[in-house]
Formats: C-alpha cells, structure tokens, sequence
C-alpha cells in the first residue's frame, strides 16, 4: 500500500501573532515554524502505523519553498521513506490541493492523509479539494482508521456523534484526535533523515480562487471584573442584567 | 441571480441553519435553500421565514456521502441559477463545501464571521488569534458561516417545498453504525459552555460541571490534558488543537488559560474564569472572574442560577 501525507508549515503555537506591509502580511519576524500539529500528530503517525502493521511505503508530500525542508526532515525523522516538495509559494487551498492531487493521481497512491485543519488558516479544504480532483471518496474527521486489504474501515465524527463506516480504497481522509499519539523522533531518525529522498517537483499551473487581502487583532479585552467566590448572586445578577448572556 | 443555501434537515432545522438562511437573505438575492434528510414538509416551510423563498428536497440521499451531496448540490446550483451558495460550517459543510469548490471551480470562503463588507469577508485565522479579509477571485462564491456569527432573523412567512432530482448517483461508503449520545448539546453550536481542566483533580469530580451545565442548558467542555488523560472524551477538548468555539457563555473552572486553550474559546461573548491561583493567565482573557476553589463556586454558583431561574 502506498500511503502519502500532506504537511503544512505552521507557525509554533507560542508565536507571537502580527502583521506587516500595512497588516497584509504575517509577520514572520522570530516565528519558528513546526509540522502543522494535526499533520504530525495524527495522519504521519497513523501512517507509519499502518505501514508497521501491513507493509508498504509511506511518502511525505508539501507544497513550499525551500525555506519549508527544514519541517518536511522532521517529518521524515519521524519516519517516512521519502518526501516531495511541489516547488511553489503556497498560495490558497485550492492551487495547493490541485498541486497534491495531480502528484496523488500520477503516482497511484492508495491513501492520502492530510490533518483536520492547519492551526494558522483553520480552513479544513485541502484534503475534501484534493478529493473531489481525484474523484475519491473523502472522509473527514476520522479519529479511527483501519485497512484491511483494500477496504477501509473509519470512525468519524458527525454532527452530534460519530459514525463508523466502510470504503474501498483509493481515498482521502482528514485525521483528528484519537488517531495516534505524537512521536517524538530519535537521534537515528534524525540522521538517517538527513540522507532520505527529498525530490523538488515543478508546480502544474493552476488558478488562485481566494486571497486574504488584509488582517486585523481583536481588540484587547477590558480590565476582569472579580467577584467574591461567596457571592455567585452577584454573579448570576451581572450575567443577566450586564452581559446579558443567561 | 440567486443565492443556494444547503441544510441538513436529518435531525430537523437546526438554529445554525436558520443563521444560514438569514445570512444568505443578507446578501440581497433570492434565497432557495437545498436540503437533505428527513425533515417533513411543513417542518422544511418554516425555512421561509428566515427569508427562503423555496425549499427544494433531495429525498433519496439520506446520509451524509460528501460525494453525492455535492453532485446534488451542484444539480440545484446549475438549475436555480446560484452565484453564491451557502453552508452552516459544520461537520458536512467542512467535507462537502471544498469538494463542491472543485467541482464548480469557485472560491471558498471557510467560517465566515460576517456578512460582505466590500469584496471581502472576514474570518477567524491563527485559531481565533486574528481576523483575516478573505476576497474572492472566482464569479460563483461558496461561503460557510461560522455557527453563532449572526442571530437568526425570521420576519418572513412560510414558502412552498419542492421534491428535487440531485442525480446524487450511487453511496460509496457503507455506514456501518453511528453513535448519536442523547440529550447532549453539540459543543460548537452551544450558546453556553461549562468548561473545566487539571484544576478538577480527577473524572470523578465532573459531577459539579455537568451539574451546571445541566442548570443553564449549557454543553460542556474540557482542556487538553483532561482530555488526553483520559478524564473526558475527545470531542470535549477546546483550543488550539481542538474545538474551536464562540458561545455566547463561557465559564472555565480549574484552566490555567494556556494560549493555546485561549486560541480556541477568545472568539466567546463573555468568558468568567474561576481559578484558584490569581496569577493565572486565564483572568486577563475573562470578563468576569472568581478568585477561589472550584469546588466550591461551582456548586455554589448550580444553587445561584437555580434560585434566578425559579424567580425568572
Ligand atoms: C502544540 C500544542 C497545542 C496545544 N493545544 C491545546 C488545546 O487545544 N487546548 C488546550 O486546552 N491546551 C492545549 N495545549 C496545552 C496547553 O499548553 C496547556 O498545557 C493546557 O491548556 C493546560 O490545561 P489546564 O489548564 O487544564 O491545566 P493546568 O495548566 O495544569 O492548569 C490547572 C489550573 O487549575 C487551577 N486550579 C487548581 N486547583 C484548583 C481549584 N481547586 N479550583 C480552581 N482552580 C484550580 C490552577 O491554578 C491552574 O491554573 C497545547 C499545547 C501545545 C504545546
């Protein structure tokens, strides 16, 4: 079975958020990036799960710069056989997910994983857009996959639950909590990860469909008010009457 | 020209539907909504008085296969003629809304916060530490809001319900089972929230949290460690790496406030924190704060809002 798990570069959660150029861009002075958390946690772990219990190859795919190698070594420390960097600025869901898709496509893979959402865009469209290209079924959310043969079996979440279901493979999922436990990876991975296969592939050409033309900050919050933790009346008053909330 | 707004009717009309509705009514179109499900026809009319002039009905898709959700949604946007289509963003809009994307070659816009100011839409970026404006470079448009966004407005009148042809073609995944618990408010569509972390102890004191919750009509959650030890389940864990969410109410117990628990509850109206430490970096995120034990505040707090709600 050959397996294939999108990552995204994203800012470490500590970052400090800002912008520049007339707050159209992020500012990237003194962001670490890291493996998108859901990408690493989840799909790249459940992947080399997968590939401990039934064999073949689990390849690692990223659509970036140069300066995104860096996260994709830590990927393949973690474990992976090989990766690919489509060589392109990264610039909307849609042009990233054609990207993926065509790669998937051309190279016959069984199952591409990607994470739930990435924690900087928190738009959950790569993996249902690569999908939809590849005309495959798509199962978002999973927080259980098995394979068997060539039959997947997912528990996924639903509005209000979760269901569990059966698909034949080829086909895309998006990984969520419960999938697998972080790895954290050990001297030997990181040096055998220094000599795996990082090809850089040229991007096919496709269309930006969205843009983020600017960004703002919430405004700060005003001072907390405290109450006295024997008067929760008080409370219950202001929720009502102030904040109107109860 | 007209607007297509897609509802699950499964489990009837849910109030983010309805904010769907009213969002779509905002754009200035006429707004056709598309459904699938069970819902019953005079059920699926009370739709037009959030502003829907027909209620078209795909009766033969009954669950929820992204796949043929979008080819039917996709049928009505060709034939009502739709330059923008809408979606709630729930759990279908997140697999349904990006294949659809694809499939018709428009632009999507994922948890709209608002309505269109100008060319762009705003919406939560760096999990709610940040707003970005999102333009739109494709004619047709597909935006889903973010449930909580707006309040739901229904000046209208009943409207009339079609049976639809989606030409959905065949399901390729088999449901097997699903597991539905009763009586619980869904977190990310909850208006109030009781939310606890590490300062509870252990699971075996969650009793006080769902004891309030239960007092308001609030959902509850948790943080990330309660989580994965093991204390709550999954879909209880908000932040970051979990839920993110915006009710109206949020009331954390035992939360130190990490910013990666913030990330994902700073988008709430109000947020009271009850902790015991006064250094804890939750107070500067609350409106409202208690400076003391949660074990005690919670229940005295259970026994405040049972005594306002008897005389209310
Ligand atoms: C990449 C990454 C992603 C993460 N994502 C998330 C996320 O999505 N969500 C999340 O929640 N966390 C996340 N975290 C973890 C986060 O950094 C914190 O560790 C976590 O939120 C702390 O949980 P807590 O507040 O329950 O526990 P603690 O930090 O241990 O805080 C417990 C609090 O309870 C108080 N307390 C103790 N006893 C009492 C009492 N009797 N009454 C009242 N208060 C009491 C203490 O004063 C303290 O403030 C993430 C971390 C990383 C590195």
């Amino acid at each position: 079975m050959k397996i294939l798990v999108c990552i995204s570069k994203s800012p470490d959660t500590t970052s400090k958020i800002a912008f520049t150029d007339g707050n159209s861009k992020f500012d990237e002075n003194g962001v670490q990036y890291i493996v998108n958390p859901y990408d690493e946690w989840y799909a790249l772990v459940r992947a080399l799960e997968l590939k401990e219990a039934n064999g073949g190859t689990v390849s690692i795919i990223n659509v970036g710069t140069t300066q995104d190698d860096a996260i994709i070594r830590k990927a393949l420390a973690i474990g992976a056989d090989d990766a690919v960097r489509i060589d392109a600025n990264p610039t909307d869901a849609y042009y990233v997910s054609m990207q993926i898709a065509a790669y998937a496509k051309a190279n016959s893979y069984d199952l591409v994983l990607t994470g739930k959402e990435t924690i900087n865009y928190n738009g959950s469209q790569v993996g249902g857009m690569i999908s939809e290209a590849m005309d495959v079924p798509f199962l978002s959310l999973a927080s259980k996959l098995e394979i068997n043969g060539t039959t997947a079996s997912l528990e996924t979440e639903i509005v209000g639950g979760l269901q569990l279901v059966e698909v034949e493979l080829p086909i895309v999922v998006s990984c969520a909590k419960g999938m697998a436990e972080q790895r954290i990876p050990n001297m030997r991975g990181i040096m055998a990860a220094r000599t795996k296969p990082l090809n850089v592939v040229a991007p096919i050409e496709v269309e930006m469909l969205t843009s983020y033309e600017s960004y703002t900050l919430p405004e700060a919050k005003s001072a907390c008010r405290m109450i006295d933790p024997e008067n929760m009346d008080e409370l219950v008053e202001l929720l009502h009457q102030e904040a109107k909330v109860i | 020209m007209s607007t297509l707004v897609y509802i699950n009717s499964r489990d009837g009309i849910a109030k983010s539907a309805t904010e769907a509705i009213t969002y779509a009514k905002k754009l200035g179109e006429e707004v056709i909504a598309i459904t699938t499900g069970g819902a019953d026809d005079a059920t699926l009319a009370s739709l037009g008085e959030f502003g829907a002039s027909k209620v078209l009905v795909e009766r033969s898709v009954s669950n929820d296969d992204a796949q043929q959700l979008t080819k039917v949604i996709a049928t009505a946007a060709a034939s009502t003629g739709a330059s923008t289509i809408v979606f709630s963003h729930d759990l279908i809009a997140k697999s349904v809304a990006p294949r659809l994307s694809v499939r018709l070659k428009a632009g999507l816009i994922s948890g709209a916060i608002e309505i269109p100011q100008g060319d762009t839409v705003k919406v939560n970026v760096f999990s709610g530490k940040a707003f970005g404006a999102v333009k739109i470079a494709s004619e047709q448009k597909i935006i889903s809001v973010l449930p909580n966004s707006l309040q739901p407005e229904a000046n209208g009148s009943v409207c009339t319900v079609e049976e639809f042809n989606g030409n959905a073609g065949e399901a390729k995944i088999k449901l097997i089972e699903t597991k539905i618990p009763d009586g619980e408010i869904p977190l990310p569509e909850a208006e109030l929230v009781v939310s606890a972390g590490r300062g509870l102890k252990g699971p075996e004191n969650w009793g006080m949290v769902e004891g309030l919750a239960k007092t308001l009509g609030a959902a509850t959650a948790c943080s990330r460690p309660v989580a994965d030890i093991g204390w709550r389940p999954h879909h209880e864990h908000v932040g970051q790496t979990g839920v993110a969410i915006r009710p109206n109410l949020y009331i954390a117990a035992g939360i130190s406030g990490a910013i990666q628990h913030l990330a994902g509850v700073n988008g709430s109206k109000v947020i009271v924190v009850i902790n015991t430490d006064s250094e804890a970096p939750f107070f500067k995120a609350a409106d409202y704060g208690v400076l003391g034990d949660a074990f005690e505040v919670l229940p005295r707090l259970n026994e405040a809002i049972k005594k306002f709600k008897a005389s209310n």
